[in-house]
């Protein structure tokens, strides 16, 4: 029992500093992808190839000075960014990062939560993440980011239910809402090559979940300057670019999770004797798939110019939705008659 | 007797949000306030307010001698300078009936091309960077450079080019400058293709712009709007066919127009301008190659400064260049009107001489100015995100609106 409790506590801070470590460098590699696509040169100031640019970035921000506007809350001004940081780091939990790691006889799985309603257990966490835009853009007291907070809220509450609905079809065909069922259930093929469609539907709301262009309305900066954060300084802004990044890492794991087999590589199976090297290896797969979606979201971000509220909403209720419950549909039948 | 008169519904009390934009926005480019007053997303009525870097030229100008107007046209529309420079020279040749030797004029037709090309691609890149999509806008900055390095190369400055002088250029056009506009005008194309072929397909981009922020050929013509925005309402009226100045009579283009006069079409026409703005340069550049060399000014010594060497060396060269320096200089009474086909529109000069060694009154017809009036008309009843599209593809660039 204890051994389980310090595994999963050491578990706990790994995923906790890779979270962070990888948000942080998110960071950089979105300025040098950017650097990439625009023929720029990007950061590279800070340590070679401005490697040290995120550190740097984190020292400014601790160091700027705090402000808070006049006319604000005081507790949900301060409430607001640390709500979305938390949530973001909270979702990370219960996706399985490998298979089971033995360390003296004993077998521990490679995942901090295996909840059995885990894909819930997401879904509510990312909601919850709407709560910290709405609170730091409505406390701050301006109009922009009253602006920015009622278009992140709409949006985000709109898609969703998009998200949620895409991926049932997976939940109908797993039979399970836990996540590692979810990953071994692709033993054989990869959920993507199974529901392409519901795949597709799943990124476009994990872009708008994530406030990336082309859903990045809340904070557009040529319209609503800062957007929901217009108003915040210091390190409780760097907290809601932050939290963005994190998001996109457990964004990027979800959907490597349930569409693209988790931690399986081909060849997975014939290391059964070795289960360690197969977590590990399993573990780096993962990340692979996550770094590569990772940049998707960027190498779209800067590509792609940004939808009108309304024509986001109407792709969001008019499209994403009917869309995915037609799929439902069709995925119950056929999973029926099978 | 059937009561048709049914007594209306009381007017719903609705509050409205009252939102500032600007005068420091970043989608203002430029110092400009609007007061809108916003419903939700939705603007039900904007209020523009200007003069926030009014500098007062025209009144600057009346206290200037004639060449030292040039260096304020350069502060109108910065995106262009050169259109501004030059057709300011012009305008004080048309006083004086000076006519420019063809070679002056084509010299002038390449800087004032290259000058609407930055015009333009910094007009729609800053439309793509409003929708969003900010890759485009450093593609076509780095050319934009390129373009900078030539002005920089004939007058030795960048934005604020003060380039030519009344009757002609400075120095004249070397042959590593030609090379230099050559290497640009074959480089360019690439970048612009690709900088169109990224936003003009764009479904999310079409569907931001079609019908966006558009203006009908009566109300663009009452309003008076000339150049693309006109254009792109259907109406082909330019300034180099109908008034053609400086030879532009001896070119082949087409001038592009579109039908509905939204942000779509407007887009469209800058980018189509630029590809005839390229051919021009092109066709201007062959025929100079069949010219003989070295005739870069007209003989106007009352107001092109002689060359230094002969200033020290004869008598008239140091005669005329003590007059231009102390204004001494004749000036013919007289009123007259130039225009030129901006990078934005007709920018016009409106010029009244009583002799004195300045203008007695200056006027410029600035087309920001005459667009912006018709701004609170476009984006009534549209979305803020429309607004901002409708005026970063106005093109309305504050140095000009607010002279």
């Amino acid at each position: 029992m204890i051994s389980v409790i310090t595994f999963k506590l050491i578990l706990v801070s790994l995923l906790f500093l890779v979270t962070l470590g990888i948000a942080a460098y998110s960071t950089y590699f979105e300025r040098k992808i950017a650097a990439f696509l625009q023929d720029r040169i990007g950061p590279n100031r800070a340590g070679p190839f401005g490697l040290l640019q995120p550190i740097a970035d984190g020292v400014k921000m601790i160091f700027k000075e705090e402000h808070r506007p006049a006319g604000s809350n005081r507790l949900l001004f301060i409430l607001g960014p640390s709500l979305a940081m938390a949530t973001a780091l909270m979702t990370s939990a219960a996706i399985p990062w490998g298979t089971h790691i033995e360390i003296g006889g004993h077998s521990y799985a490679f995942q901090v939560a295996d909840i059995n309603v885990g894909v819930l257990y997401v879904f509510a966490i990312v909601s919850l993440g709407v709560y910290g835009i709405l609170i730091g853009g409505w406390s701050s007291n301006n109009k922009y980011s009253l602006l920015g907070a009622i278009r992140a809220s709409s949006q985000m509450i709109s898609y969703e239910l998009a998200m949620g609905l895409s991926i049932i079809p997976i939940i109908l065909y797993t039979g399970s809402l836990q996540m590692s069922d979810i990953v071994e259930g692709q033993h054989q093929v990869w959920n993507v090559f199974r529901y392409p469609l519901g795949f597709l539907i799943f990124l476009i709301c994990a872009f708008a979940e994530t406030n990336r262009t082309p859903f990045d309305l809340p904070e557009c900066e040529t319209e609503l300057v800062g957007g929901y954060h217009t108003e915040y300084t210091s390190m409780k802004l760097g907290f809601f670019l932050f939290s963005e990044y994190v998001n996109m890492f457990v964004s990027s794991a979800m959907i490597a999770t349930l569409f693209f087999g988790g931690y399986h590589f081909p060849g997975l199976s014939s290391l059964e004797h070795l289960p360690n090297l197969a977590a590990f290896l399993g573990f780096g797969v993962l990340f692979a798939k996550i770094l590569f979606f990772i940049f998707f979201f960027m190498w779209i971000r800067w590509t792609i110019p940004r939808f009108r509220y309304d024509q986001l909403m109407r792709l969001g209720w008019q499209v994403l939705m009917p869309t995915s419950i037609v799929l439902i549909v069709i995925y119950g039948a056929i999973f029926s008659f099978l | 007797m059937e009561t048709l008169i049914t007594t209306p519904p009381p007017p719903e009390e609705k509050e409205y949000n009252i939102l500032n934009l600007g005068p420091t926005h970043p989608a203002t480019h430029g110092i400009f306030q609007n007061v809108l007053k916003m419903d939700g997303e939705y603007i039900v009525e904007g209020e523009p307010t200007i003069g926030y870097i009014h500098r007062a030229f025209e009144k600057l100008a009346e206290h200037r001698p004639y060449y030292q107007v040039t260096p304020i046209t350069d502060r109108l529309n910065y995106c262009s300078s050169p259109i501004n420079n030059l057709g300011w020279h012009m305008t004080v040749e048309k006083l004086l009936g000076v006519k420019t030797p063809k070679r002056v004029d084509y010299l002038r037709v390449i800087i004032m091309e290259l000058a609407r090309i930055t015009d333009h691609l910094i007009c729609n890149s800053v439309i793509g960077v409003d929708t969003g999509a900010l890759t485009g806008f450093v593609y076509v900055f780095q050319q934009r450079e390129h373009v900078y390095e030539i002005y920089e190369e004939i007058c030795g400055s960048r934005l604020t080019t003060n380039i030519g002088r009344i009757g002609g250029f400075e120095r004249d056009f070397d042959d590593n400058l030609l090379a230099r506009i050559r290497k640009f005008i074959t480089e360019f194309p690439a970048v612009w293709k690709e900088f169109e072929s990224l936003l003009m397909r764009n479904r999310i981009f079409m569907d931001r712009t079609i019908g966006v922020g558009g203006i009908s050929a009566e109300r663009a013509l009452s309003y008076g709007f000339t150049g693309p925005n006109l254009r792109a309402a259907g109406v082909d009226y330019d300034v180099r066919v109908m008034e053609p100045y400086s030879s532009y009579e001896d070119f082949n283009f087409d001038i592009p127009i579109g039908q509905s006069g939204d942000v779509y079409d407007r887009f469209c026409v800058r980018g189509e301008e630029v590809w005839q703005s390229l051919s021009i340069i092109q066709q201007a550049l062959d025929k100079l190659e069949k010219m003989p060399k070295g005739e870069y000014y007209a003989p106007v010594p009352e107001f092109y400064l002689p060359p230094k060497q002969d200033v020290y060396t004869k008598m008239e060269a140091l005669i005329w260049h003590f007059k231009i320096v102390m204004g001494e200089v004749e000036v013919p009474k007289g009123e007259v009107y130039h225009a030129v086909e901006g990078g934005n529109g007709e920018l016009g000069f409106y010029l009244i001489s009583d002799g004195g060694r300045q203008p007695y009154r200056l006027h410029f017809r600035r087309p920001c100015f005459i667009y912006y009036q018709a701004f609170p008309e476009m984006i009534r009843g549209t979305m803020l995100s429309d607004a901002i599209l409708t005026m970063s593809s106005m093109n309305v660039i504050a140095g000009e609106l607010d002279a």
